[in-house]
């Protein structure tokens, strides 16, 4: 991988970092517009944890890291601190592959 | 402050599996920390490195990790009104703008302690991500099979834990189903990033959940 590939991504991951604090920092937003950038974060975060559970390249597939993150959806509720949620996921993940 | 302390050892978890994997992909191991120090956004790493590996173009795996990134700009917006200062304090607070730091962020309701939450996570992820991510570069070897030891089960686990406490109303939870719902049924036909991207119409179903109720 080239510095020049790697400087790239930064400068671009950058700027769509600055978004928020660089052009809206500090201002109170409308409440309507607040609600709605609020549901945002929801969304995008449901669908990381979807492809990466799921997503192999462009193949959806069912393998041991569903039953990780099911595992792991558990200790969520449970309300199991983060580091639990992970260690419980990777726990599940390992055993069932030592198994299958 | 503990919260924010035990974010970043877990986060490191996957920092060592980012460095194991950069460097099985052929990727330096200055420039797995150069990676980690300068884009600090994981998801977006992972998936450079992952096409890096597969032998795909540079110009790809840039593209690529900078659509996954552009979730940033949502996180961003959410959190502007607790992101104010100098500009050069806006500017490092860009920086360390990530999941994490998000997250922990707008799961609080009274500003001072998000902008807390905001700080201290990004602080602490951003120093164990790093250490581990050097640590998992020249200790690759040695920790072997990351899939063995359900590293890969870390990273959406570890999303999952960020977006448990997002979700506090049926609105929110409507846009999370509805988020992953549109990344998944893109997933098999379109490049990487972009179904994280389309996911942000999941808010359309948080908005007809909040009309419902």
């Amino acid at each position: 991988m080239s510095w020049a590939a790697i400087l790239a991504l930064a400068a671009g991951t950058f700027l769509l970092k600055g978004v928020g604090p660089l052009l809206a920092g500090g201002r109170t937003m409308p409440p309507g517009l607040d609600r709605l950038v609020r549901l945002l974060p929801p969304a995008l975060l449901a669908a990381l944890v979807a492809v990466q559970t799921f997503g192999d390249g462009r193949e959806l597939v069912l393998d041991g890291r569903a039953v990780g993150v099911a595992a792991g959806a558990v200790a969520v509720l449970l309300r199991a601190p983060f580091i639990v949620v992970v260690l419980v996921a990777m726990a599940a993940a390992a055993g069932w592959r030592a198994l299958t | 402050m503990r919260k924010a302390l035990v974010i970043g050892v877990a986060v490191g978890i996957y920092g060592v599996s980012f460095g194991v994997l950069a460097v099985a992909a052929g990727v330096s191991v200055w420039q797995a920390v150069g990676l980690s120090a300068l884009v600090f956004a994981g998801g977006s790493q992972f998936a450079a490195v992952g096409v890096i590996a597969a032998g795909g173009a540079p110009l790809t795996a840039v593209a690529g990790g900078l659509l996954l990134n552009s979730r940033m700009a949502a996180f961003g917006l959410a959190l502007a009104p607790v992101l104010g200062g100098s500009v050069p304090t806006r500017m490092l607070a860009a920086h360390l703008l990530i999941d994490e730091s998000s997250a922990m962020a707008l799961a609080e309701d009274d500003p001072r302690a998000a902008r807390r939450a905001f700080w201290l996570t990004g602080v602490s992820v951003f120093v164990c991500w790093n250490a581990a991510t050097l640590f998992g570069a020249l200790a690759g070897s040695l920790i072997g099979d990351p899939e063995a030891i359900g590293l890969d089960a870390a990273f959406p686990a570890g999303f999952l834990a960020l977006l448990g406490p997002l979700l506090t109303d049926r609105a929110a939870r409507a846009s999370a189903l509805a988020g992953a719902l549109i990344a998944l049924a893109l997933l098999p036909f379109t490049p990487a990033g972009v179904p994280i991207l389309a996911a942000s119409a999941g808010v359309l179903g948080g908005l007809l959940a909040r009309r419902a109720a």
